[in-house]
């Protein structure tokens, strides 16, 4: 493969790795700080892909705005959502065994799947990236590059920043950091572990539905997404290590290249690819690269 | 040099990261001797059971048992070579019986392990040393109990049964007086020195009294490295122990020696 | 700590027993392959029992040896003479307790939540190794032309193709390998199981290599879900990837979790009520237009179980009990 086309790939892996990244750090922050382990992180997904679709006509003529109203709309109503869910129903899991954890939100798949196939339907839709975003940028003399894709690729970064400037430069990060590896000595230093909790899970949920909201225009809107990104995001919290963001990072890099490589020169294997990696790091690491306990 | 070594440590260590939490430990451990590890919270006491009995292993150092290296061996393996250890908090099955509880820990050193087929009440060979360990832990009246619905003592006693069911050599006990009354103090040191004769016994304790009433031998850790180590009347005058303990250690008259 | 029970009573067992063996004469054709289907599932159930209920490892990915047992079978059965039972069935056995050894080997360096997503990963690698590849058919799946016979000389004495004959040939299994889980359950075997799964620490302090006892059990269930697989793949005479799928994994989890973790007659129970409940949610005489969204019913009854019925069906009535009689007891 010539240079222009190992550029690109190149590219495709980063974004594909930054995406994976942003839905994998939230379910790693929610299991490592809240013990829970949650199946229906994929639907957070998912839900963030249908909101942009269902979003941008309504934004576009009751507010006049475009893609980024949306956006801000978006993340809004899944931070309430997320905050919701923490108080009715995840709140509820702490503390549980493992195996109610995971056939409740096993369940909750099931109801947010339904629930999208009666209000949405089933269709596969395409998003338009905004206007702005749309064209492409020349990439030596003869390949081109979507500008789309970079921008996502920006705001992953710029995300990925933001999460580091929080966990380690405020008290809530402090929190976070503390309570990962010790929940009664963060309450008795007067942090109500309650809030941070739901905190913690909104948070959560807003990554995943960002992700899904900022690649529905490269990745369509389809109903089997958010299971797809589950699975592999949990491969990359196995292979990050539990709890720890950086491991998230890394392993999502990882798994990008891996898996768009892996598309371009071995296709007929390149779905397995992912879980042959994971096997590998699992023979040298069986806690992930980073653990955190 | 005394013959009967059961155990020896020599040069141990163990970090975590930056932090060193055992640092180049040496002590052996002898039959019909109980040797004492004291040191205040966070000495690396629990850090060292941890590697002596194979659940960590060595950053560095050497650990011998019985006269073999193990230093590589994981635990099961050491524990069927005659290493049995109790834990600080209980770790007993709450919801079986007394014997049932000690009859599994035997049948770790039955035969035939992967026996699918036969009728498990029904192996001799774990059931005679379930019963010998019940009764020299004194627990006799209480085989047929529901291990969960034992008094705090009695379950203290059941962890040291359940060592016992192992047949051990050495017997590593990491507080074992945990949250016991004077009563249930009394019959736990009896049942140790009972116990001393055939064993090695290494007793992490933080009940001062008891340690100089049936220790032979005393280490005192702090900081994850040995200060002091010798006979309990040594230990007592040793300046350095008196001053990290900061007047902790028992200047009275020596307490009556446990018969 | 639990080990896997039988119970003591042996008559409800034999009633069932009877009233399986009898339903064919009663039945009709529908429910009678209705009851075939759950046989099968039950056998899928019981496996998974010995590896959640005894040994306390819930693995998420459970279907892949079902699925491996069905696609060995479709793929080691001739276009055209009858392959014989004598052979096949040994070799699914063996082909599915291989994959289930090489998948245990690396996801039982894991505990824990780490356990559980591996095996569901693992899982999803054989499903794509069955939807993308064209080894077995791809997505279209593949059928099997000829059901196996077990003959002997010239004479068929079983003949998987005859219906009835296929009936029972499942019952048959499903009795033998109740039977051999609730051997295993009371054997010592079955006790270090159980004592791993109460406190894997402890088992080891004291002398059990803990990794081979897990291996040994996650081996012993992927070839029994084999079997199952096998069963499936006779039965319907196609397979296709979808038995692979993670919702095959968290359906039999489910089972598990209706019937009552810890026993082996709540796993065979659980599966029944999962497949009435199933049949039940896709009724459009009871739900008209709406059936078509059955998984919403489906999802919301799995929140209410594993909320409200932890321990599963068949320890509703003490549960009950509790409720009516509250006396403090000792913890």
């Amino acid at each position: 493969m010539d240079f222009a086309v190992f550029l690109v790939q190149c590219l495709n892996a980063v974004q594909y790795g930054l995406l994976l990244f942003l839905v994998a750090s939230g379910l790693t922050l929610i299991f490592g700080i809240l013990g829970v382990i949650n199946l229906a992180h994929g639907s957070f997904y998912m839900i963030g892909a249908y909101l942009a679709y269902a979003l941008a006509p309504w934004v576009a003529t009751h507010l006049g705005g475009g893609f980024f109203t949306a956006l801000v709309i978006g993340l809004v109503l899944s931070v309430a959502f997320g905050y919701v869910l923490e108080w009715g129903f995840v709140s509820y899991l702490y503390h549980r065994e493992h195996l109610q954890q995971v056939l409740m939100t096993y369940g909750l798949i099931l109801v947010f799947e339904e629930l999208r196939s009666i209000l949405v339907g089933d269709d596969v839709h395409g998003v338009p990236p905004p206007a702005w975003l749309a064209g492409s940028i020349p990439l030596g003399g003869v390949m081109s590059y979507p500008l789309y894709r970079l921008f996502i690729s920006g705001v992953c970064i710029a995300v990925a920043l933001g999460l580091y400037a929080v966990i380690a430069r405020t008290r809530l990060g402090m929190a976070i950091r503390a309570g990962a590896s010790n929940r009664e000595m963060v309450q008795s230093l007067g942090v109500d572990i309650r809030l941070l909790y739901r905190i913690v899970f909104a948070s959560g949920v807003a990554l995943a539905v960002f992700a899904g909201m900022i690649a529905a225009p490269v990745s369509s809107v389809y109903p089997g997404m958010g299971n797809q990104v589950l699975i592999v995001s949990f491969v990359v919290v196995v292979i990050g290590g539990i709890g720890s963001i950086r491991g998230a990072l890394l392993a999502s890099l990882l798994v990008g290249f891996v898996d768009t490589f892996g598309n371009v020169l071995m296709p007929q294997i390149a779905g397995m690819l992912v879980y042959v990696l994971m096997a590998v790091i699992l023979l040298w690491r069986p806690e992930g690269l980073f653990r955190t306990s | 040099m005394p013959a009967d070594i059961l155990l020896r440590a020599e040069g141990v260590s163990r970090h975590f990261g930056g932090l060193v939490a055992v640092d180049d430990v040496s002590l052996a451990l002898v039959r019909n001797e109980v040797h004492a590890v004291i040191g205040t919270n966070g000495a690396g006491k629990s850090t060292l059971v941890n590697v002596l009995a194979g659940e960590l292993s060595a950053s560095g150092g050497r650990v011998q048992l019985l006269g073999r290296d193990v230093t590589r061996w994981p635990q099961p393996r050491r524990a069927r070579a005659g290493l049995g250890r109790s834990y600080q908090r209980t770790t007993i099955f709450p919801r079986a019986s007394v014997f049932e509880n000690c009859r599994l820990a035997a049948q770790a050193h039955a035969q035939h392990a992967l026996d699918w087929w036969s009728d498990a009440k029904t192996c001799g060979e774990s059931t005679k040393l379930a019963e010998r360990a019940i009764e020299q832990a004194g627990l006799a009246a209480q085989t047929h109990r529901t291990a969960g619905t034992l008094s705090h003592g009695q379950k203290r006693q059941l962890e040291i049964a359940m060592c016992l069911a192992t047949a051990p050599a050495v017997l590593l006990l990491d507080e074992p007086l945990a949250g016991m009354g004077p009563e249930e103090t009394d019959r736990m040191l009896q049942l140790l020195s009972m116990l001393k004769p055939a064993h090695a016994i290494l007793l992490v304790e933080h009940d001062m009294d008891a340690v100089f009433r049936i220790a032979d031998h005393i280490t005192v850790m702090v900081n994850g490295a040995v200060l002091a180590s010798g006979e309990p009347a040594a230990i007592r005058a040793n300046a350095d122990v008196q001053s990290a303990y900061l007047g902790e250690a028992p200047e009275s008259a020596v307490p009556a020696p446990v018969v | 700590m639990r080990t896997l029970r039988s119970s003591a009573s042996v008559a409800p067992l034999a009633a069932a027993l009877i009233a399986l063996a009898a339903f064919p004469y009663v039945g009709g054709k529908f429910y009678v392959d209705l009851v075939l289907t759950t046989m099968i599932l039950s056998i899928f159930a019981l496996s998974l029992e010995l590896l959640v209920g005894n040994t306390g490892l819930v693995s998420f990915g459970h279907a892949a040896f079902f699925g491996i047992g069905a696609y060995a079978t479709a793929l080691l059965t001739p276009s055209a003479n009858a392959p014989s039972l004598a052979w096949l069935l040994p070799a699914v056995l063996v082909i599915a307790g291989l994959a289930a050894a090489a998948i245990g080997v690396l996801s039982l360096r894991t505990r824990g939540v780490y356990f559980i997503m591996v095996t569901l990963a693992f899982a999803q690698m054989a499903y794509y190794v069955f939807h993308d590849t064209k080894l077995a058919g791809g997505s279209d799946g593949m059928y099997l032309y000829v059901k196996p016979v077990l003959a002997i000389g010239g004479f068929t004495l079983v003949d998987l193709g005859n219906s009835r004959t296929f009936y029972y040939a499942t019952l048959a299994a499903l009795a033998l390998v109740f039977a051999l889980l609730a051997t295993i359950g009371r054997s010592r075997f079955g006790h270090a199981l159980a004592g791993i799964r109460a406190n894997e620490q402890r088992m080891r302090a004291v002398g059990f290599s803990t990794y081979s006892y897990k291996l040994a059990a996650f081996v012993l269930g992927g070839a029994l879900a084999g079997i199952a697989g096998f069963l499936h793949a006779v039965k319907d005479g196609f397979v296709n990837p979808e038995i692979l799928a993670w919702h095959q994994s968290g359906a039999v989890l489910l089972m598990l979790i209706l019937g009552g973790i810890g026993s082996l007659r709540g796993a065979v129970l659980g599966a029944f009520i999962f497949v009435l409940l199933k049949e039940l949610f896709q009724s459009e005489v009871l739900f008209g237009g709406f059936a078509r969204h059955w998984q919403l019913r489906l999802g919301l009854t799995i929140i209410a179980c594993a909320a409200l019925m932890p321990n599963g069906v068949v320890a509703v009535p003490a549960q009950l009990r509790r409720l009516r009689a509250p006396v403090a007891h000792a913890g």
